[in-house]
């Protein structure tokens, strides 16, 4: 299971807030889709998947505050990804 | 770098723009400088709060004023004619991927833009954008996809700032300025355009 997490978004920013997920459990993605976006100061920043797969779990809803490292998705990858 | 110049522009079509060349520039094509201006539009950011559009719905139909939420960081602005927005699509993986930085740089080429015309502009600290004294003059908002930035800045040169009264900029009980507040009426459009990219491909060469 691939776990997607907030990544590093520049020096000093140690958390952002869930804005809006562009998929839902059970959806079937690849690893370049933007799955969902995050909010910092004046900033929005899209999150690619990281893998592809299917969504399974989604671990942070909208308007929640994510640390970096915090895990936002799980994604179970497909077999040749 | 390529620079484009829109004129007036829609906002809508302006955002279109931006997310073709985005992809592009994702793809490894040319970052791009769009400079241009909007009719009168009041647009919401992701951090919009209840209350900080002033206006009522009837008002903002009667001036027929869209009011359009955008994927861009930061509260609610008004762009109008006489307001230079800028929108650079930037590609940050060879910039450090640094958020802060890149909103730092841009904030830094308005400073400059507006010194450079006698303007003694500056931070705010906590408050991102560029002020005159207690008066705001440039907003920022960026959105980044695949580390590839989009959305960007406004800097008030003629705009009528009377209808900034529509809104609660940013979400601040701020007064805004621009440059012909400032400087009256000698420095045109084109003439800040020009200025504005001279500092912008200066820090972002």
């Amino acid at each position: 299971m691939y776990e997607l997490v907030l990544p590093q978004l520049g020096e000093g920013i140690d958390k952002a807030t869930v804005a809006v997920w562009h998929v839902q459990c059970g959806d079937t993605i690849t690893d370049q889709d933007d799955i969902v976006e995050v909010v910092s100061d004046k900033a929005t920043f899209n999150i690619p998947a990281g893998a592809s797969g299917q969504v399974r779990e989604i671990c942070a809803s909208q308007g929640d505050e994510v640390a970096v490292g915090q895990v936002l998705a799980r994604i179970a990858q497909a077999e040749n990804s | 770098m390529r620079t484009c110049d829109l004129g007036l522009i829609d906002f809508i079509e302006a955002y279109r723009l931006q997310k073709d060349c985005v992809r592009k520039v994702g793809e490894g094509g040319t970052e791009t400088v769009f400079l241009c201006e909007h009719p009168v539009v009041v647009t919401q950011g992701r951090s919009t709060q209840p209350g900080h559009l002033l206006a009522s719905d009837a008002e903002l139909r009667k001036r027929k004023i869209p009011v359009i939420t955008i994927d861009r960081g930061g509260d609610v602005t008004l762009h109008a004619p006489g307001q230079l927005v800028v929108y650079p699509i930037i590609d940050l993986r060879s910039r450090g991927r640094d958020l802060k930085v890149y909103i730092n740089l841009l904030e830094q080429t308005a400073i400059n833009f507006l010194n450079d015309l006698g303007i003694a502009a500056q931070r705010n600290p906590g408050y991102t954008g560029v002020w005159v004294e207690d008066r705001k003059i440039a907003s920022l908002g960026i959105g980044v996809s695949k580390w590839i930035a989009y959305h960007g800045i406004a800097i008030n040169i003629n705009i009528n700032l009377e209808r900034f009264s529509l809104i609660r900029p940013c979400g601040l009980d701020v007064q805004m300025t621009s440059v012909y507040d400032r400087r009256g009426p000698e420095i045109g459009m084109d003439e800040a355009k020009s200025l504005f990219l001279t500092h912008l491909l200066r820090i972002f060469k």
